[in-house]
């Protein structure tokens, strides 16, 4: 454990030494990031009418769930888009064979090596919009709320982790998945807003098939003080069985690795 | 180096010939992945289940129907308005493919449109069959639109595709003197999200946002098209007008800047 901390501190350093070369991608990255913001908080303002609620949501509680939202698409371009998209590129070019050969955990290596700061910006406007979205709605924030809402967080960091690691994962068998991860990318917008605003139908996909609910809409309940122990506990369950399933498909997906130009 | 020498009109068509059935080859090897692309086009679909439950479509004036064949229509407009050329553009410039391009007597540029428009009519059985499977979901969604409708509607649809096209080629150019011109291009996507009409109806904008949208070239390249598709009251006239100015406006600013940089492009000698 100790080893893999080490690791990890090296991979983030030298990581981080190396995008520091391109200073002025932090504007422009903070450019598009505020753009976004601005575009998300423009359109969900239009879809409050005045003195309207949304799927039984106030203004200020379903900022909270666009303050998730942000927080983890920051997640998505720090850590799970850097990595994941280069095991495509691995698997393409045959180099998965040295990092197969390395003397530590492959999913590990290929899950944490590099680290781009361009998503930070994005994590900290995502946590300031829960803080005072939350305050606003009239949200206690004690120790429990708190403690909850990490726990929740950790768990739909790790829903989110897993689906971008087993469709980069198949890249095994098909190649050229980049299509696939784009196809994610745009399905999991859905989850700017409370999952209570779709038709049923849609609702049952995004809590069943794709767990959209548990990324935004279960932590935002959860720091509003209003989510139920059932949820809570779906979403660990949700959360552990997508890291085990995670983990399967990488073992078996790697019996059928027969390296480049095979 | 001179700009290439345009092909005389008597070579022009099994020019073209040769590259849409090329570029369509191409694009039927690679089906599976534009299959994926199709699909990733989900965002109206997505924007229609969020509007269908909110009150502040009506507010609008729009029926749920209306909401209903609005989305439907923007996410067939969407579908076939994808534009990708300054990615193509950028590896072509950094890998050297570009130069044997330029000796060629063709604007490479057509070999990109060719592209886009070989990979539009591979997209074509996909869009429709998920549509398809839309109907057979939600039979309720099903609509006929008018023969006028559509025929102005898939002409808009083309107006709004170039429009993009050459939008993109002027942020291309970028590529002659920067190697960021993808992040222009990631920067230009957030206006066109916003304000095109594809995540929320024009009509829903407060005035002063309203106004200024329609200021700028995006609401032609997804409401205009999307709202003659659902047979809405619109003005043909200014719509297709306001897309041949910004048409235009950007090809001139296109061939400028090509001019330019291709200049540049040959005394780097690279």
């Amino acid at each position: 454990m100790h080893r893999y901390l080490r690791t990890l501190a090296r991979f983030w350093s030298a990581s981080l030494a190396a995008e520091m070369e391109y200073p002025a991608n932090f504007v422009l990255e903070l450019l598009a990031e505020v753009g976004n913001l601005a575009g998300s908080l423009f359109v969900l303002s239009l879809l409050y009418g005045p003195g309207q609620s949304l799927g039984g949501w106030s203004w200020n509680a379903a900022l909270v769930v666009l303050g998730f939202y942000t927080l983890l698409e920051g997640l998505t371009s720090t850590l799970f888009q850097p990595n994941l998209s280069t095991i495509v590129t691995h698997v393409q070019n045959g180099t998965l064979d040295f990092v197969l050969l390395k003397p530590i955990d492959s999913q590990f290596w290929l899950s944490v090596r590099t680290f781009s700061p361009w998503g930070l910006p994005g994590m900290a406007m995502g946590v300031g919009l829960i803080l005072v979205a939350a305050l606003r709605a009239g949200a206690v924030l004690g120790p429990g709320t708190v403690a909850a809402a990490a726990v929740l967080l950790l768990a739909s960091a790790a829903i989110l982790y897993s689906l971008w690691f087993v469709i980069a994962a198949t890249s095994i068998w098909f190649v050229k998945v980049w299509n696939a991860t784009e196809v994610l990318r745009s399905t999991l917008v859905a989850g700017r807003y409370p999952v209570s605003v779709y038709p049923a139908g849609l609702r049952a996909f995004f809590t069943f098939v794709l767990p959209v609910a548990f990324l935004t809409t279960v932590p935002a309940e959860a720091v509003l003080g209003r989510a139920s122990g059932s949820w809570m506990a779906a979403s660990v369950v949700v959360a552990a069985a997508c890291l085990v399933i995670s983990r399967a498909i990488w073992r078996y997906a790697l019996r059928f690795y027969t390296s480049a130009s095979s | 180096m001179t700009a290439p020498r345009e092909p005389r009109a008597r070579a022009v068509w099994p020019l073209v010939r040769v590259l849409l059935s090329t570029q369509y080859a191409y694009m039927l090897e690679y089906r599976a992945e534009i299959a994926l692309w199709a699909l990733s086009g989900v965002l109206p679909l997505i924007m229609l289940g969020v509007w269908s439950g909110s009150g502040a479509g009506e507010a609008a004036g729009f029926t749920p129907a209306m909401l209903t064949r609005y989305f439907l229509a923007a996410f067939v407009v969407r579908q076939f308005t994808v534009v990708w050329v300054i990615h193509v553009f950028e590896e072509d410039n950094l890998q050297g493919r570009l130069s044997p391009y330029l000796l060629q007597p063709l604007h490479p540029f057509w070999r990109y449109l060719a592209a886009h428009v070989a990979e539009q009519v591979t997209r074509v059985p996909f869009v429709a069959a998920l549509l398809a499977l839309l109907f057979l979901l939600q039979p309720s969604l099903l609509w006929w639109p008018q023969r006028a409708d559509v025929f102005w509607g898939v002409l808009a649809t083309v107006a709004a595709f170039i429009l993009r096209f050459l939008l993109q080629g002027v942020i291309a150019m970028a590529c002659f003197w920067s190697e960021r011109a993808l992040a222009l291009e990631r920067l230009l996507l957030i206006p066109y999200l916003f304000l095109s009409g594809l995540v929320a109806p024009l009509e829903t904008f407060p005035p002063g946002v309203r106004a200024f949208a329609l200021a700028t070239p995006f609401p032609y390249t997804v409401a205009f098209p999307a709202r003659v598709l659902m047979g809405a009251e619109v003005n043909l006239g200014a719509g297709f007008l306001g897309l041949a100015l910004w048409s235009g406006l950007f090809l001139i600013l296109f061939l400028v800047l090509w001019r330019a940089g291709i200049r540049r492009y040959s005394a780097m000698g690279a």
